[in-house]
């Protein structure tokens, strides 16, 4: 375990250099445990794959107390119960129309769209981070035989709701927004919703599974298809 | 009570403090890019710290107001007119029902801040906070920047004293700074030889320049390694992507990124980086976080223990 500087009102622990269930939700398990450490002097907390970003205020403690204060988090040892987080099924209209990268992707794969389809609901996924915009959840692993690198020219327009993947992770994008990301398909579920409490279906250490739907049930879930609206 | 946006001018948007505390739904902190000239504008109106001001880029604005209200303009060297005749900015004015105010076009300084007396604009708050973030949609009026034919709600409170700023607590905005940086992060990945190339060369602000982001052009600096798990981003980052440029992280940054970062900009420095304009010239020097919190903390003593001076009536 390491604390590292960040910036004047930052510290950064690192859990360890990969991406496991097990790392991620001891990153959970400590940014449960320092708002009751730090109270008001917390600012706010940036929890990722194998890194929690401590911010505090810094008129109010330092460093050194903040370090403390974390490293007493830390010698709490592990929660005896793991935590499973709450399981969401989100829905995904996956076809040629929804998702504009779901051949080529095939095709690197060598493997039909459909056992694409197949694969990239097959697993369950964790939210290992929330961030890039409101609402934008990082999903992992995925299957490695889908996994693929980001566009070389990202767009400039990806519609709400697109699923897509990069690399090993995949998400839902929760607004129009440019993206990189290979889409595959589109959700009808907000992911993101500032009028809702919650404002998200899912926080970080919670499990979603993709279920595919047909174009009628995507479209009777409140879901768009707009025309051109990859360009 | 409110005053009517004539013209938002190049960009001008609602700020508070800023929103804290939810980055874990993704969203950033928005705020002023320019704390302090943002707390002296408040200060000279005798509001809350933190209430709501409008932040002004570059310049441009031109504002109306429907009932007689006092209000303060500080930061970049925005020329300001009431009813067209050239006055001062870092004091208070007392406007009439129809008066016209226009900020110019800046010569230096890219950030000025109108506030208004009453406790600042009345906007309802999104996420705790009036901070406009236009790349979320989030906080201002929708969501959005100004635009012409904005009302925006104030309260009275025309009986109180006009305030200057002191002279000696006037900033002035130079084309050239210095930022003091917290090494931290992934700097053990930049080698010792690309240390001193950051911090012993002068970068230039580039044309790609927003509340996102500054970044910079200059030698290139370069990381032994490409990326790193996304993790989160402090206010001030400074990241160096893979062509050696590097990018100062502002305060409507992405959350998370992966790219390596080789420490943070001092708060009170991003400051002046926020104030600088395209082709302006920036160095950077490495100091403690310890000096990094003393700096801080005199900083705050300083600006409290200002007092502000009164104006005689002829001045207003």
């Amino acid at each position: 375990m390491n604390i590292h500087v960040a910036g004047e009102n930052a510290l950064m622990i690192y859990f360890g250099q990969d991406t496991s269930p097990a790392i991620s939700a001891r990153v959970q398990q400590i940014a449960g445990r320092l708002p009751a450490l730090l109270g008001d002097q917390l600012l706010d907390l940036i929890p990722s794959y194998a890194s929690l970003l401590v911010l505090f205020n810094p008129l109010l403690t330092d460093h050194l107390a903040v370090r403390k204060a974390i490293k007493s988090a830390l010698a709490e040892g592990a929660d005896s119960e793991a935590h499973e987080g709450r399981l969401l099924e989100l829905p995904v209209y996956y076809a040629a129309e929804s998702g504009p990268d779901l051949a080529a992707l095939a095709e690197r794969a060598s493997m039909s769209v459909e056992e694409v389809i197949a694969l990239h609901q097959r697993d369950e996924y964790r939210v290992y981070a929330i961030g890039f915009a409101p609402g934008f959840a990082y999903l992992g692993q995925v299957d490695e035989r889908i996994a693929a690198p980001r566009l070389a020219t990202p767009r400039q327009k990806v519609p709400k709701g697109a699923v897509a993947i990069a690399d090993r992770q995949t998400a839902v994008y929760p607004a129009v927004s440019p993206g990189g990301w290979n889409l595959i398909g589109l959700c009808p579920t907000p992911m993101f919703d500032p009028t809702a409490e919650p404002n998200m279906p899912v926080s970080v250490g919670d499990r979603v599974r993709f279920v595919a739907i047909d174009r009628s049930e995507f479209l009777s879930l409140g879901g768009e298809l707009s025309e051109g609206s990859w360009r | 009570m409110s005053v009517n946006i004539v013209s938002p001018g190049i960009l001008a948007l609602l700020q508070d403090a800023g929103r804290f505390g939810k980055h874990q739904i993704g969203l950033t902190n928005g705020g002023p890019m320019d704390p302090l000239a943002f707390h002296w504008a408040n200060r000279l109106c005798a509001n809350p710290a933190g209430a709501t001001a409008i932040e002004v880029s570059v310049g441009g604005l031109k504002l109306e107001a429907q009932q007689a209200l006092r209000l303060a303009v500080t930061g970049g060297e925005m020329p300001l007119k009431i009813n067209g005749v050239p006055t001062e900015r870092w004091q208070t004015h007392c406007l009439k029902a129809g008066d016209r105010l226009e900020l110019g076009y800046s010569q230096r300084g890219c950030r000025a801040y109108i506030a208004v007396s009453g406790g600042g604009f009345d906007v309802a708050d999104d996420f705790g906070s009036t901070a406009t973030v236009v790349r979320e949609g989030i906080g201002g009026l929708n969501g959005s920047a100004l635009k012409a034919g904005d009302e925006l709600a104030c309260h009275a409170d025309l009986d109180a004293q006009c305030w200057r700023v002191p002279a000696a607590e006037q900033p002035i905005y130079s084309k050239q700074v210095t930022l003091r940086v917290i090494p931290g992060y992934q700097q053990h990945s930049f080698s010792r030889t690309q240390q001193r190339l950051f911090f012993h060369n002068s970068f230039e602000v580039s044309d790609r320049c927003d509340r996102m982001g500054y970044r910079l052009t200059g030698p290139a600096v370069s990381s032994n390694i490409e990326g790193i798990l996304s993790e989160g981003i402090c206010l001030g980052a400074i990241q160096v992507p893979a062509d050696g440029q590097p990018i100062v992280l502002m305060n409507d940054r992405q959350t998370i990124g992966g790219y390596p970062k080789i420490g943070s900009v001092l708060s009170l420095d991003l400051a002046k980086l926020a104030q600088l304009l395209p082709g302006d010239k920036v160095s950077f020097t490495p100091i403690t976080i310890d000096c990094a919190h003393n700096a801080l903390h005199l900083a705050h003593n300083r600006f409290i223990a200002a007092q502000l001076e009164p104006l005689c009536s002829e001045e207003k």
